[in-house]
């Protein structure tokens, strides 16, 4: 059942990538490119996301409660502003300026096939690897 | 160049809002994409959950009729750039704790103080970086 549900949410997902059309990195550059041809949308689309979720959470989730299928929910539990989280948020903003892409578009993209997007992930799963040990050799 | 598409951005956010409400209410899971992806590698136990929400996304374009050959998506970037930004996202993602998804949906929604943050910073170097690359669209 909890695999079941996983897969619903992962499908529900994808179709609001697609639907809202950021799966098009053209679309995303298009937000960041303030200066220029500025396409708003995709400020709406974390607007509505987060209304959605944030108005669902209030009402829907009680943290100290449990989830339907689970014992406990698995939220984050550090605190703290530190340094990598800094560093990595200006990392992955660098990253997703250069082509529009983060990892939820990566993966809806997946099936249109192109050989960049099959790239690009290799690439994050080889970004993601580095970070433990980078953060240990440089942060700590 | 792409239109402002007001309709399709409220809906299509309504259904990513409603998909993480899912897998928290009943999975009790934060929809945090890179976390999700990073975790398949990292645990051995319980993955099975992560495997399926992966394998969601992924399938859900097959159920869309996309005939609209206007809005065919190409990625217009170098392979290099391509590269670069992946690894770019992989690893500030990974030490960030969080993407778009994790910190800009379910952190936000969530009025956590890391992630309003974190996507304060991201959004901005990102915007910076368009900047300076001379994206024209």
């Amino acid at each position: 059942m909890k695999l079941f549900t996983a897969l619903m949410a992962g499908l529900l997902f994808g179709l609001g990538l697609n639907i809202s059309q950021m799966t098009n990195p053209q679309k995303v550059l298009n937000f960041l490119d303030v200066s220029g041809n500025w396409d708003p949308s995709l400020a709406l689309v974390m607007a509505s996301a987060l209304t959605v979720f944030g108005l669902g959470y209030r009402l829907l989730i009680t943290p100290s409660t449990a989830p339907v299928l689970d014992d406990k929910y698995c939220l984050p539990e550090v605190k703290t502003i530190d340094k990598q989280l800094i560093i990595g948020a200006s990392i992955f903003g660098v990253g997703w300026g250069l082509a529009g892409i983060c990892p939820g578009p990566a993966l809806a993209n997946i099936v249109n096939g192109d050989p960049k997007i099959f790239g690009f992930i290799v690439a994050m799963l080889m970004g993601m690897a580095s970070s433990a040990p980078l953060d240990k050799l440089l942060l700590k | 160049m792409t239109d402002f598409t007001p309709i399709p951005a409220l809906l299509g956010g309504a259904l990513l809002g409603a998909a993480a409400l899912i897998l928290l209410k009943f999975n009790g899971r934060i929809a945090g994409i890179s976390g999700i992806v990073k975790n398949i590698f990292k645990s051995n136990n319980d993955n099975g959950w992560r495997y399926c929400f992966i394998a969601g996304i992924i399938l859900s374009p097959l159920f869309l009729k996309i005939n609209d050959h206007e809005n065919e998506i190409t990625l217009g970037a170098s392979w290099t750039v391509i590269i670069i930004a992946g690894l770019l996202v992989g690893l500030g993602s990974a030490l960030g704790s969080g993407c778009t998804s994790g910190h800009g949906i379910c952190g936000l929604g969530r009025l956590s103080k890391r992630s309003i943050i974190a996507t304060l910073t991201f959004m901005s170097t990102a915007v910076l970086t368009v900047f300076v690359m001379g994206f024209r669209g």
